[in-house]
């Protein structure tokens, strides 16, 4: 199997979270395996243990999308979300709301897809309405432990050098 | 104390530049001087400083009152609240991208079995000879 490049995480601005990466695929084909409910429903689950009984997309500007989660205590977790631009299968720009709001509000997700030599470099942008909307996304998946920050900067500047 | 939105803008503002990114890398190895600092950046003191007046703004780094040379050192706790949420971000997409993959190879190979099949559709046949 080919080797894909490794998932890399970003923040461009203060507002922004970019993440990037590449699939052996076609870009229709990445294109439908994300706009797809059927195919969606198979890889968009989240931590081990959550399915995903519900996934419509109704896949046209001002169209809408509606995803829960489910894990295996029966704690539920949903989103969804607008469609505000869809250019198949180069780029997709849609709203993102989750049912608590742990992400601090609504956030503004573009999804671009390039093809070269019969790869799909997938990039996405999560822009978070304001700066404060960022902060409180950071905030609730903040953990205390300090002491791994170091391996972490490490990673984090590894993958800034390359 | 600074409210907490403050300090994370702080923190991703200066993890923004390249050079006080590898100033931070460095003093995660142990404390420097201005000095030890500017050294590996072919940079005058002065602009090392104005680095770390912006690091230590954001709470990045302080530094030791001991000495002379007052070294500078890395404050942990504002880069593990920015830092665990990107790496939270990445271990849920790293999961779901996987899986992607997954998704993605069985549409290829079935893809392929359907070009296959049409391939062997359009391919002339042995005709077979009519009897006499």
């Amino acid at each position: 199997m080919t080797k894909t490049a490794a998932l890399k995480v970003t923040t461009p601005t203060d507002r922004e979270v970019v993440m990037t990466r590449v699939f052996d695929a076609a870009r229709g084909m990445v294109f439908d395996a994300l706009t797809k409910p059927e195919l969606v429903k198979r890889w968009l689950l989240g931590p081990p243990g959550w399915t995903m009984p519900v996934c419509e997309i109704d896949l046209r500007v001002g169209g809408k999308y509606r995803y829960v989660w489910e894990n295996a205590d029966g704690r539920k977790m949903g989103m969804g979300g607008t469609f505000q631009e869809i250019v198949r299968p180069s780029r997709m720009v849609a709203t993102e709301s989750y049912d608590d709001h742990w992400t601090g509000g609504e956030t503004l997700v573009t999804t671009e897809l390039v093809e070269t030599r019969s790869k799909t470099t997938l990039s996405m942008t999560v822009r978070y309405a304001s700066r404060e909307a960022r902060d409180a996304a950071v905030k609730m998946g903040a953990t205390k432990g300090v002491e791994a920050s170091y391996d972490r900067l490490d990673d984090l500047l590894k993958e800034e050098t390359h | 104390m600074k409210p907490t939105s403050y300090t994370l803008d702080a923190t991703f503002a200066a993890l923004a530049d390249p050079t006080r990114r590898a100033i931070l890398a460095r003093l995660a190895t142990g404390e420097a001087s201005v000095a030890e600092l500017a050294e590996p950046f072919d940079m005058s003191q002065p602009a090392i400083s104005k680095h770390l007046k912006v690091l230590e703004r954001a709470g990045l780094i302080s530094r030791s009152r001991e000495a002379q040379r007052r070294p500078r050192r890395l404050e942990p706790r504002p880069l593990a609240e920015a830092t665990d949420w990107i790496e939270r971000y990445r271990k849920l997409w790293e999961g779901n991208f996987k899986r992607l993959d997954a998704v993605l190879q069985e549409l290829k190979a079935k893809q392929k079995k359907t070009v296959d099949a049409l391939l062997e559709d359009v391919k002339p046949k042995p005709r077979k000879r009519k009897p006499r």
